[in-house]
């Protein structure tokens, strides 16, 4: 009794294939034009892929070549919340919340009663006599969730549900979508990593149309294996070979660092199990990666002298304030130095400076 | 959203007595029109409005109530609202779907059929009156076989409908696919992933929807109409109380009585005002919608 989604849509470069089990709520990051929305579309049924099944508990919601089995839309048993909120403007809140109850066959008054429960799920029993031009942006995308959730989906699809809000109701939604996404079957297409930890147990990351990572959150992001999940995280990997204490990068520089054997990588053994691989004890010769937080890097515009700790050569593409520190970008890396330093070091984007981490700064993992 | 609602509830203390969005004073703002474009505008405004000041200075107001009161004028009259309104229903009928299709739906020859609907706007009336007659006249591809049955359509008030619904037809479809398209299709998939029905999605969402487009649309083809005069007349002739309308009554005592003429003009106008501005004054009006622009549309979606 699960979902499972296995398509190929060209138009759009998509290639994946993804499960859901029963109450599991499966984030969905990557970067723009990754194809994180046509995956919600292809389950919600407005797009058709190439090729494909779908199966949502034991019902087929398409399968394509072979055969050609198409449920439409309104007999998928599936939701989904936008990033605009979408209210028909011409209902009230409370119609708006009925629509769905009304469309699957209920009567108006027990459509309304249905209404009232979930807008008082989502605390807007208040607003049910507005129209939806009178509600702020925040009011607007919380009638949403629960007009979506009254028709009791099999599956709920959160399609950047707080990208269009302000930074004020961000928070009062997150929470009210971890408490009505709880043991709910519910894949969130996301930006944010807040919400991929609060609200997901598990994380895909797809680029190019394809996953590229997948994995219980907190796992992904304290060991990340892609360049998007890394700046997801924060970090700076390097991908190459592991050897020993330290990984051979492709162009042949050396890395040292100390191998992983924290909590975090014990623990995607016993992940959901797709992606994540045990950590084996000695990890020669296999794909690895390096990964270090840009406050471990310091800016240098001379290479140290007799030291032991890693040493790249970089050329500065950008300077941003982050906080207390201004982050230097150099391609792939970023250091996080303070103000006073980069004006010392009169850091400029074209600035040829070396990046200097400490071996106990890098943690090696196998890729 | 916040932006837009506090000006206007800021303008009612200093406002005073109707402080509405429109009537309260915008900032000024660069246009970057040239000042010609004024006088040229205005030119072309007067172009429209002199002949009509010149007609009106033409009236003779002391027959005007007898002359509009003749049986001929009240038959003409009265056949062309009823005319007018049948066609209007049948631009409807019809309308709606091809519009739905031209804005949703994806088939080959869609271009082509959206030409081919949009032929009566270019073809002049009496070319389509007589295209008409060719297929539902006596004679005619149809008519022949229906005349057979014992139905005959040309030269009576069906053709009369048929006629107006020829050339009223594609202000309606132009109209809603245009108001189709603006209002896109998010709020008909979100229906669709709530459980609706595809019939349910057009009732409950999509017509409410482009309630403004098709309201505007439906009033023109009726003003269109009630307006219409050489396809009528070539299709369906000159009887009085069965085809002579409004606008051939008009060309008909313009030879005989040009102040019957005159006056029948001046209440045409007059019809054609009175539905536009009952149309216009209604609360929520969709012509207010339609004349203030898309952008006046758009703020209710948002």
């Amino acid at each position: 009794m699960t979902l499972h989604l296995n398509a190929v849509l060209a138009a759009r470069n998509v290639q994946i294939s993804l499960s859901v089990a029963p109450g599991e709520t499966l984030a969905i990051m990557g970067p723009n034009g990754a194809g994180k929305s046509s995956v919600v579309q292809l389950l919600a049924g407005l797009l058709k892929p190439d090729s494909g099944t779908a199966t949502l508990d034991g019902k087929t919601l398409f399968e394509l070549s072979p055969g050609s089995a198409w449920l439409p839309p309104h007999l998928r048993g599936v939701g989904v919340l936008a990033q605009e909120p979408l209210l028909f403007p011409h209902f009230d809140v409370l119609d708006n919340v009925a629509f769905g109850p009304r469309s699957q066959g209920a009567g108006r008054r027990e459509s309304r009663e249905t209404a009232r429960r979930w807008l008082a799920e989502v605390d807007a029993a208040g607003l049910s006599a507005r129209m939806p031009s009178q509600l702020s942006g925040g009011q607007a995308q919380r009638v949403a969730i629960a007009r979506a959730l009254a028709t009791d989906p099999a599956l709920l699809l959160l399609d950047e549900p707080m990208a269009a809000l302000d930074v004020n109701s961000t928070p009062f939604l997150r929470s009210l979508l971890k408490r009505v996404l709880a043991g709910r079957r519910a894949i969130i297409v996301t930006h944010s990593v807040l919400d991929a930890l609060m609200l997901a147990d598990r994380t895909i990351v797809m680029d190019g149309g394809h996953i590229v990572e997948s994995g219980p959150t907190a796992t992904l992001l304290a060991h990340p294996r892609s360049t998007f999940a890394a700046s997801l995280a924060g970090l700076n990997v390097l991908p190459g070979t592991l050897s020993g204490s330290s990984l051979v990068m492709h162009d042949g520089v050396q890395v040292a660092g100390q191998p992983a054997v924290g909590p975090g990588a014990g623990r995607a053994g016993d992940g959901a199990g797709d992606g994540a691989a045990p950590v084996p004890e000695a990890a020669g010769g296999m794909d690895g990666m390096a990964a270090f937080p840009p406050s471990a890097v310091s800016v240098f515009l001379e290479p140290p002298v007799g030291s032991p700790r890693n040493c790249f050569r970089v050329h500065v593409t950008e300077l941003q304030p982050q906080g207390g520190h201004i982050r230097v970008r150099a391609g792939d890396l970023a250091a996080d130095i303070s103000p006073a330093a980069t004006a010392e070091l009169a850091l400029e984007p074209g600035s040829e400076v070396f990046f200097v981490v400490k071996a106990a700064e890098v943690v090696l993992y196998p890729a | 959203m916040r932006a837009l609602a506090s000006p206007r509830t800021s303008a009612k203390p200093d406002g005073g007595t109707r402080a509405g969005r429109g009537t309260r004073r915008r900032a000024w703002q660069y246009t970057g029109v040239p000042a010609w474009i004024y006088v040229v505008a205005a030119l072309g405004a007067l172009f429209i409005l002199l002949p009509l000041t010149g007609m009106v200075a033409q009236v003779n107001w002391g027959q005007f109530w007898p002359l509009v009161t003749s049986e001929s004028s009240v038959a003409a009259l009265g056949l062309s609202l009823k005319t007018a309104a049948a066609s209007t229903a049948l631009c409807i009928v019809f309308g709606v779907p091809l519009a739905l299709l031209l804005a949703r739906a994806q088939f080959a020859g869609q271009r082509i059929l959206r030409a081919l609907i949009l032929l009566p706007l270019v073809v002049p009336p009496v070319v389509g009156g007589l295209a008409l007659l060719y297929t539902f006249g006596r004679s005619g591809l149809i008519g022949r076989t229906l005349e057979l049955a014992g139905i005959s359509i040309a030269f009576s008030t069906t053709a009369v409908v048929m006629a107006q619904t020829f050339v009223a037809l594609p202000f309606l479809v132009l109209s809603l696919e245009g108001s189709l398209r603006t209002a896109g299709q998010k709020y008909e998939a979100v229906a669709a992933t709530l459980g609706a029905r595809p019939g349910t999605v057009l009732r409950r969402v999509t017509l409410p929807l482009v309630l403004p487009g098709l309201i505007s649309g439906a009033v023109l083809s009726f003003a269109r109409s009630l307006g219409e005069f050489g396809a009528t007349l070539t299709f369906a002739g000159s009887l009085q109380g069965v085809t002579r309308t409004l606008p051939l009554e008009i060309y008909l005592q313009r030879e005989t009585d040009p102040d019957a003429a005159v006056a029948l003009s001046f209440l045409l106008i007059a019809v054609a005002v009175v539905v536009v501005a009952v149309t216009y004054r209604a609360p929520r009006s969709p012509l207010r919608t339609l004349l203030s622009g898309p952008v006046a549309e758009r703020s209710d979606a948002a």
